[in-house]
């Protein structure tokens, strides 16, 4: 059994306070952050740092308009975390006011404006990516390719990167950019699954290594989390779990047109969000077994949208709409309490009488 | 006999229950207006009449369309559910209530095709819809139907313009965000005038779409609520220092005296 050492609140707590928590969730991003700014160019490096700044300045804002001690939560890191989360989330050539608004608007209204860090019952860097993909919906799906399939055969430049994130952008921006894989495997247009990948450029072998290396990057950087004790395996294990079975499911009944189980588990955000979107100690479930039911919705909802929704990936909305379940979720999961027989289920309306 | 009888039923049940009854003194004007417009804002308070509310206000001329529609007909509702108070039972009142507002929703929805039928095919299935809007039915039961038209009248007109200050603040704070403009398209319902009163406040601006569509709406609408609590709440706390200063006054002079 883990025996973890962080439960909430998350403030203080000899050797274990919630910037130790924070800078470890930080460090876990870095392998992934690494392996995104060496695969599609330095984008990604300078939206960190934009929305860094942003989170900060933010932050300190409704801490100050709250009349809150600003060191001390700006000192917690949860912020800047937020920030750093958003920032990897969205695609590397984004201008720079959709970065600032999309984070300004995750830690204003998505944390601050419930009651700051513990209150926020939805995972503030996914309420900024919701609102970004909702408002800017061509930007936020025009992703880099790597340096192989562009037509410009390198990965964008450091001053032209500056250049799309900073003035109105590079005229040849479109030698560089293509669709992610899940946006063309979604946009097929009556292809048969083969074709689609032997055919389509976005889903040709190097695009798709390239996924899969940002994938196992954050997949290390969560075991390293899961190693650390600061996430348990349960709702990284069963988001995966259930998006491999019913993505399955769905390749065996239909296989000439779906994708298999391991382009759903190496594509997308998924290792992003199974290990640091979903692991948020506040928006998620708290018992073990509850954290496995919201895994398991997750991992259904990201292939339920992936396949049928509106949106080429759905880590976002899945772990939004299971953040919506989680207290419910709660109140049936339970673990049971020391010299009771039984563990208590769900909400006892009018148990005093 | 019996309209005596269920008169002075809902009079006594009124003085029970409802604030709203009319005092023996007569009724107060400036109290309806305060509540009509502030204290019991059908938009920011009773939280009615909500679905067209999020719906059409994506720009100021969309809910300057539906609010002035909202308007006339809440008055003209309680003018005549107010006329006709004396005469119903309490057992079909509310069905009486429903046919006149929806009379008056008919004849606004005929006005608005006829005179301005580009704003009336942008509101839609909207305009019909005022019918179940819970304000008017609510004002009509509990206003009209136990006061005289004249303070029922301006009941309406309060009612109406609170719900409609709220529906245009709202719209032009999503067209702003959503648009980057303001007092768009108001030639649709203006006529010819209006054609040149669009601003473009930012030039070059994106449309954030987040604005536009409803999630933009409750925010919104949550946020401007949360603006009157805290100016309410402010408001409380000055009110209770001047009485406290004033206290204090009283018992010095009561000392020394």
């Amino acid at each position: 059994m883990a025996l973890l050492r962080i439960t909430s609140p998350h403030t203080q707590r000899a050797g274990h306070r919630t910037s130790w928590v924070m800078q470890m969730v930080i460090l876990a991003t870095l392998p992934g952050l690494l392996v995104q700014t060496w695969l599609f160019g330095y984008g990604t490096l300078i939206n960190v740092m934009i929305a860094i700044v942003t989170a900060l300045a933010s932050e300190a804002l409704v801490l100050k308009l709250r009349k809150r001690s600003l060191s001390f939560f700006l000192k917690d890191y949860s912020a800047l975390l937020t920030g750093l989360l958003l920032a990897l989330a969205i695609p590397p050539i984004v201008p720079w006011w959709l970065t600032v608004t999309g984070v300004a608007f995750a830690v204003i209204v998505g944390k601050q404006l419930y009651g700051g860090l513990g209150n926020n019952p939805f995972n503030p860097a996914m309420v900024g990516y919701a609102l970004l993909l909702v408002s800017f919906p061509v930007p936020m799906t025009q992703w880099l390719t790597v340096s192989e399939l562009s037509l410009a055969q390198q990965t964008l430049p450091f001053v032209d990167s500056i250049k799309t994130i900073f003035s109105s952008g590079i005229a040849n921006i479109d030698a560089y950019t293509m669709a992610t894989p899940l946006d063309a495997f979604k946009h097929k247009e009556g292809l048969m699954s083969e074709e689609a990948f032997a055919s389509v450029k976005a889903l040709s072998q190097a695009n798709l290594d390239a996924m899969l290396w940002v994938n196992l990057a954050y997949l290390v950087g969560g075991l390293f989390l899961i190693y650390l004790r600061i996430i348990t395996w349960h709702a990284p294990a069963a988001i995966l779990a259930a998006l491999a079975v019913i993505s399955g499911f769905f390749f065996i009944i239909d296989i000439s047109n779906a994708a298999t189980p391991w382009f759903h588990l190496t594509t997308g955000a998924t290792m992003f969000g199974a290990f640091l979107i979903a692991t948020d100690p506040v928006s998620s479930c708290t018992s073990n077994k509850g954290k496995l039911y919201f895994g398991v919705g997750i991992g259904l909802l990201i292939y339920i949208i992936r396949t049928w929704g509106g949106y080429p990936d759905g880590v976002a909305f899945a772990v939004l709409l299971m953040n919506f379940a989680a207290p419910f979720i709660d109140y049936y999961a339970q673990p049971r309490t020391y010299g009771h027989k039984k563990a208590k289920k769900g909400l006892k309306t009018g148990a005093n009488k | 006999m019996s309209t005596i009888e269920t008169e002075l039923n809902t009079e006594a049940e009124g003085a029970e229950t409802q604030a709203e009854t009319p005092a023996t003194t007569g009724p107060d004007y400036s109290e309806i207006i305060y509540n009509g417009i502030w204290k019991n804002n059908p938009a920011l308070v009773q939280l009615l009449g909500l679905c067209p509310l999020l719906a059409v206000t994506s720009t100021v001329v969309n809910a300057i369309g539906l609010g002035l529609a909202t308007l006339v007909v809440l008055i003209g509702a309680n003018i005549a559910v107010s006329l006709i108070r004396n005469y119903v039972t309490d057992a079909v009142r509310l069905p009486a209530f429903v046919m006149i507002i929806a009379s008056f929703v008919t004849s606004i929805e005929l006005i608005m095709q006829a005179y301005t039928y580009e704003l009336y095919q942008i509101l839609g299935i909207f305009i019909p819809l005022i019918v179940t809007n819970c304000a008017i039915l609510g004002r009509a039961d509990s206003f009209a139907a136990r006061n005289p038209v004249i303070p029922s009248a301006l009941d309406g007109l309060m009612m109406g313009l609170g719900f409609m200050a709220v529906l245009v603040i709202l719209g032009a704070m999503r067209e702003l965000i959503g648009q980057g403009t303001l007092f768009s398209d108001m030639q649709l319902l203006l006529g010819d005038v209006a054609v040149n009163w669009k601003i473009e406040v930012f030039t070059d601006y994106p449309d954030v779409l987040f604005a536009i569509l409803p999630p933009g709406a409750f925010i919104g609408l949550g946020l401007l609520i949360a603006l009157k609590n805290s100016w309410d709440e402010k408001a409380k706390e000055r009110a209770e220092k001047n009485k406290a200063d004033t206290e204090a006054v009283d018992r010095r002079v009561r000392v020394t005296g």
